[in-house]
C-alpha cells in the first residue's frame, strides 16, 4: 500500500502540451506512472507524448476514468485549472505551478469547501515537486531513480532538499514508502499534519521524516498532530537556522514574521513532543537509520 | 512589494479611508510650500523609507511653521535612516511627506494580514495604538481583537462594527470608524494586498483618521496591477537583491563572507545552516532555481562576486531532472568567462554525478570539490580560514 497514489492510479496533466508539461509527462510514462491524457483548452482531440488531449478536465474524466491530475498551468490561471480539476471529480490534484496569489488560493481552498469531506479533492501543492512512491508511480517533477522503494514517508516544503534526503537515505540502503512535497507557498493544499494522518493510517509506511522551513504555522500544528496521534517515529528537519527575521528565502512562504515561526522555535516544538530532530542537513539519513535501529 | 506610506494613503482614500491633508516633496523648498498649500499651522514632515520605527530614528519631526518645515525636510534628505526595523544599513531618503498635524484624542492599532493558520484575510485591532503590533502581542494581548473574514462573502459590516465597539470608539464615530475599517478591507482584497496596516488609527473631534499607512503587495498578484507594479521604488531595496530579482534568481544579502550558489530554496537555507554550523557565516541567501542552467550559473558567480565581503564560494546543486555534467560544464564556463579570485568549493549530486565531477576534474580550474553537503560546508569554511591567515600577513607587511 501506498498513500496518494499507486500504479494503477489513472492521471491526466492539465497543461500537458505546454514545454514543461510535455517534458514531465514524458519522464512520468517513463517512471510507470499511467498517465492516461492531458488537457489543454483549445487542444482538445491533438495527442501529446501518446495520450489524447481534451479541451475540459470533465471531459478527460468521462474519456478516461482520471482520477488524479498535476498541473503545470501558468500562474494566472492556475487557480482556475485547480477548481476545475475539483469540480470534475478527481481525488488527487498535484499543483506544481510556482507563482500563484495568494488570494487565488484563498478561493480555491474555500471552492473545495463546497464537496463533502468524502468528495472533496486532495490537493497537494502549489509550488511544490509532488509525490512519489518509489517503484510505483510518480506524480511530481523529481527524479525518480534517487528514491529507493521502503517503509520510510517523506514530507516537506523544498524540491532539491527533499531529493538530499532521499539521497542520503539511499546511501545507507533506507528505502521510501512515498514522499510528498507540500510547496513552498504561505496557503497550500495539504499541510505537514494531513500528510502525516495519511502516514499514520499506512501499514508500508512504519516512520516518517519530516522537512520543514521557516515561516507558517504548520510545523507546529504538525507537531500537535504528533503528540495527540501518531504512533509511527517521526524524524525532522527545520531549514533556516541561520534566516533574519522578516525576509522572504525564496519560498513565498518561508518568511519569518511571529513567534513561533523560527527554525529554532520550530525545533523546540517538534522536539518537545518527541519528534527525533535531524541537528543538520547532512544527517537526515543518519538519524533516520538511527531512530529505525532503536525502534527494531 | 512594499510601497511608501504617501502612496498608501492615497490608495487608501480612494477606497473611502480619511486620511490627513498631505503633499509629497522632494526638495526642502517643496516641503515649504506644501505646508503652505496644506494650510493650518502645525504640519508634520515624515521621511518616506520602506521601514517602520521611523519616529525614534529622527525620520518624523513636528513643525510650527514653514521655516522649521524646511529644516526637517533639509535635515532628512539623503539621509541614510537607520531604525530598529531597517538593518544596520538603513534606508536613504528621497522623499519626504508633509502632512497637517491632527489633534489626537486616542490611537488605535487597525491591521489586516492573510492568516496563515486559518487560510484567511484576519483583522487585528487594539486600542493600544502607537505600539508596534509584536509588543501589543507581548505585553498586552487582552486587547486584541481579532476577525476572520469569510472569503466567499468578503468582509461584512457586522465585523467591522464588532471591532469598532470593541475597540472603545465613541458612538458618534462608530459609523465613520466602520468604513473606514470597510474601505481597507477593500483595498487589500482588490489589489491583492499582503498586509495594510494603520499604526495608529486615532480619534479626533472630528472623527476617525489614518494617521500613519502602510501596505505591502502579493508579488505573484503584481502582473495583474500593473498600476501597483510602478509604485516599486528601487532606491529602497538592497541594490544586489533588485539586481537579482531583475534576472530571475532568488537573493538575500546577508553579512557573513561565503558566498552560496544553491538550487532550491530549502536547500539553499540548508546549505546556511551547513555553513553556520561548520563555523563560518553566509554571505547570502541565493536560489538559482531547480534548473541551474549554464546561463543562471554565470550570472549568480557574477551577482556573489559583486559582493565586496565574500572571501570564498560554495556551490551546491543537486540535479534532478537537470545533469551534474551540464552543470559542471555551466561552471566551467562561467569560470573560463570570470574567473573567480576566492577559494571555490562546487558539490554536485543527483543525475551523471560522475560524469559531473570528472568535468570539473578536468578543468584544470582551481575548484574544490567535495562529494556531500557536510564534506563541502567544511571544506568552505576551511578554505575561506586558509584564505584569510595567508591574506592577512601581507597585508601588514
Amino acid at each position: 500500500m501506498t498513500v496518494l497514489l499507486d500504479r494503477n492510479t489513472a492521471v491526466i496533466v492539465q497543461g500537458i502540451t505546454g514545454r514543461i508539461g510535455s517534458f514531465h509527462t514524458k519522464e512520468m510514462k517513463e517512471y510507470g506512472t499511467n498517465v492516461v491524457g492531458g488537457v489543454t483548452p483549445g487542444k482538445g482531440g491533438a495527442s501529446e507524448q501518446g495520450v489524447p488531449v481534451f479541451n475540459t478536465v470533465k471531459e478527460a474524466v468521462e474519456k478516461t476514468g482520471a482520477t488524479a491530475s498535476i498541473v503545470f498551468v501558468p500562474p494566472p490561471f492556475a487557480a482556475d485549472s485547480i477548481m476545475e480539476a475539483a469540480d470534475a471529480g478527481i481525488r488527487l490534484c498535484v499543483a506544481i505551478t510556482d507563482g500563484i496569489p495568494s488570494q487565488d488560493m484563498i478561493q480555491v481552498k474555500r471552492y473545495m469547501r463546497r464537496y463533502r469531506q468524502e468528495n472533496r479533492m486532495t490537493l497537494v501543492g502549489p509550488n511544490c515537486a509532488g509525490v512519489i512512491s518509489p517503484g510505483k508511480a510518480l506524480l511530481g517533477i523529481m527524479p525518480g531513480h534517487i528514491y529507493q522503494p521502503g517503509h520510510v514517508g517523506v514530507v516537506g516544503r523544498s524540491g532539491t532538499l527533499g531529493y538530499e534526503a532521499a539521497s542520503q537515505m539511499k546511501e545507507l540502503g533506507i528505502g521510501i514508502s512515498t514522499s510528498v512535497g507540500i510547496g513552498g507557498d504561505p496557503i497550500n493544499g495539504s499541510s505537514f499534519r494531513d500528510i502525516l494522518e495519511l502516514f499514520e493510517k499506512d501499514p508500508d509506511t512504519h516512520a516518517v521524516v519530516m522537512i520543514g522551513e521557516i515561516g507558517g504555522p504548520q510545523e507546529a500544528e504538525a507537531a500537535e498532530y504528533v503528540r495527540n496521534h501518531m504512533s509511527k517515529p517521526v524524524i525532522a528537519y527545520v531549514a533556516g537556522l541561520s534566516a533574519p527575521k522578516g525576509r522572504k528565502m525564496g519560498h513565498a512562504g518561508a518568511i519569518i514574521s511571529a513567534f513561533g515561526e523560527s527554525a529554532s522555535e520550530k525545533v523546540e516544538i517538534l522536539r518537545e513532543v518527541g519528534v527525533t530532530i535531524s541537528p543538520t542537513p547532512a544527517e537526515i539519513g543518519s538519524t533516520v537509520q538511527a531512530v529505525l535501529r532503536k525502534a527494531a | 512589494m512594499d510601497i511608501h506610506e504617501y502612496q498608501a494613503k492615497e490608495i487608501l482614500a480612494g477606497y473611502g479611508v480619511p486620511v490627513p491633508r498631505g503633499g509629497l516633496a522632494y526638495s526642502p523648498e517643496q516641503a515649504a510650500y506644501r505646508a503652505r498649500e496644506i494650510g493650518g499651522n502645525k504640519w508634520v514632515v515624515k521621511a518616506q523609507v520602506h521601514t517602520g520605527g521611523r519616529g525614534k530614528a529622527g525620520g518624523v519631526k513636528l513643525c510650527g511653521n514653514e521655516h522649521e518645515v524646511y529644516d526637517a525636510a533639509d535635515e532628512m534628505f539623503g539621509k541614510r535612516l537607520v531604525t530598529h526595523q531597517s538593518g544596520p544599513e538603513g534606508k536613504i531618503v528621497y522623499r519626504v511627506y508633509v502632512e497637517g498635524a491632527v489633534h489626537i484624542l486616542k490611537e488605535i492599532y487597525l491591521g489586516f494580514v492573510l492568516d496563515r493558520k486559518t487560510e484567511r484575510v484576519m483583522v487585528v485591532a487594539s486600542a493600544a495604538g502607537g505600539m508596534e503590533i509584536e509588543d501589543i502581542a507581548a505585553d498586552k494581548p487582552d486587547t486584541l481583537i481579532r476577525s476572520v473574514v469569510e472569503p466567499a462573502v468578503g468582509m461584512q459590516a457586522f465585523q467591522a462594527r464588532e471591532i469598532a465597539f470593541g475597540l472603545g470608539i465613541p458612538g458618534e464615530h462608530v459609523q465613520k470608524a466602520v468604513s473606514l475599517i470597510m474601505g481597507c478591507y477593500k483595498a487589500l482584497e482588490s489589489l491583492d494586498a499582503n498586509m495594510v496596516e494603520i499604526n495608529p488609527l486615532v480619534i479626533t473631534e472630528e472623527g476617525v483618521i489614518a494617521l500613519d499607512a502602510k501596505m505591502t503587495f502579493d508579488d505573484n498578484a503584481l502582473f495583474r496591477h500593473p498600476s501597483i507594479a510602478e509604485l516599486r521604488d528601487k532606491s529602497q531595496e538592497d541594490s544586489r537583491e533588485t539586481r537579482a530579482a531583475d534576472r530571475g534568481l532568488s537573493y538575500v544579502g546577508l553579512t557573513g563572507n561565503i558566498g552560496c550558489i544553491v538550487n532550491g530554496a530549502g536547500l539553499a537555507m540548508a546549505t546556511m545552516d551547513m555553513i553556520k554550523l561548520a563555523g563560518g557565516e553566509p554571505a547570502n541567501f541565493l536560489d538559482i532555481g531547480g534548473g541551474a542552467t549554464p546561463d543562471r550559473v554565470a550570472k549568480a558567480f557574477r551577482l556573489v562576486m559583486s559582493d565586496d565581503n565574500v572571501q570564498a564560494i560554495l556551490v551546491n546543486i543537486f540535479a534532478g531532472i537537470n545533469r551534474c555534467d551540464w552543470v559542471a560544464e555551466g561552471i566551467v564556463q562561467a569560470l573560463e568567462k570570470n574567473p573567480v579570485h576566492v577559494p571555490l568549493v562546487v558539490r554536485l549530486a543527483g543525475t551523471h554525478v560522475e560524469e559531473g565531477r570528472r568535468i570539473l576534474a578536468r578543468s584544470g580550474l582551481p575548484i574544490i570539490r567535495a562529494n556531500t553537503l557536510a564534506e563541502a560546508a567544511e571544506r568552505a569554511v576551511q578554505a575561506w580560514k586558509n584564505d584569510v591567515n595567508l591574506k592577512q600577513p601581507k597585508a601588514v607587511a
